[in-house]
């Protein structure tokens, strides 16, 4: 298949492409948050622990 | 059985157990879409009215059905906390909601980007679109609510009510398309009888929703992980947790 007439998407490239790419920046926005807020509570979670342990 | 329960809802077992069921969950989920993407866009057919733009199809339905199955979830894990006292349940409530918020946005914005060459338009507040736009505002109202709380058990009671009286919501958007005249076309997969759309077109619908689903899945496992460490801060087992 010819890749110009791929990309072209029938006349629809836009609204097609458009879709596609804000599918999965919003798919990969959410892999990389529910990541983070894991790290972060988990990373707080025991800097809270060994602040008390230092304590006592 | 119960002991089974009350095994798996203690934080520490269930934080294993999540962490080790997640990458069972994520790297089919990441095969199953990008061969679904490479299906949808390269291999199936070309629709004979709407040409290519009937593509978007392959992010659009499936977005929009996570958008419901996960405030079913939500709700049904509201519910089982609310009425058993289980606090996994609400964690994996307060989980689900952004998880839900996320995928209904995108079934919004594809639609729309759908709506425009096909309906001439981008949005009509016909009963569809209208009733999926309460559904993202029942996520947000959701969210809100629980932020504004300080003590996370009124937070879990305040916010499981409105994520069960918002189910209800559900199937208004699935059967709008059947109770009122709308410009969205009526279902074409989930029919009793037999699915008006071609098997060549089918297959990579139905590869790219178990691929939102496993998505979901592994989300939901890391989500839940992290309500969990939120809410067992002071406990002595996070120590040796990784």
């Amino acid at each position: 298949m010819d890749l110009r007439e791929f990309l072209n998407m029938g006349g629809y490239a836009g609204f097609v492409w458009t879709s596609y790419g804000l599918t999965t920046v919003v798919l990969v926005a959410n892999w990389l948050s529910a990541r983070r807020v894991e790290a972060e509570q988990l990373e707080s979670a025991q800097r809270r622990l060994s602040d008390k342990e230092n304590r006592t | 059985m119960w002991l089974w329960i009350h095994k798996f809802g203690s934080p520490p077992h269930a934080y294993r157990l999540l962490g080790k069921l997640a990458p069972w969950f994520g790297w089919p989920a990441l095969g199953l879409i990008l061969l679904a993407t490479w299906w949808g866009l390269v291999k199936a057919p070309a629709d004979y009215q709407q040409g290519d733009a009937f593509r978007i199809l392959y992010v659009h339905a499936p977005s929009a059905w996570m958008s419901m199955f996960t405030y079913v979830v939500m709700a049904v894990a509201a519910g089982i906390g609310l009425i058993w006292r289980i606090k996994l349940a609400h964690a994996a409530a307060a989980a689900a909601a952004p998880i839900g918020a996320a995928f209904t946005f995108l079934a919004l914005v594809t639609g729309s980007i759908w709506g425009k060459p096909m309906w001439g338009t981008w949005w009509v507040w016909d009963a569809r679109l209208t009733s999926e736009l309460l559904l993202l505002f029942l996520y947000l109202g959701y969210m809100a609510l629980r932020a504004s709380f300080d003590d996370p058990q009124r937070a879990d009671r305040a916010s499981a009510v409105l994520a069960i009286v918002g189910v209800i919501n559900v199937p208004i958007i699935h059967y709008s398309v059947v109770w009122w005249s709308t410009l969205h076309q009526a279902a074409s997969v989930t029919k009793l009888d037999k699915p008006s759309i071609a098997l060549p077109m089918l297959i990579p619908l139905f590869i790219m929703i178990a691929g939102f689903q496993l998505y979901f899945g592994w989300l939901i496992c890391r989500r839940l992980r992290a309500e969990i460490l939120r809410r067992e801060r002071n406990a002595s087992w996070l120590k040796e947790a990784n």
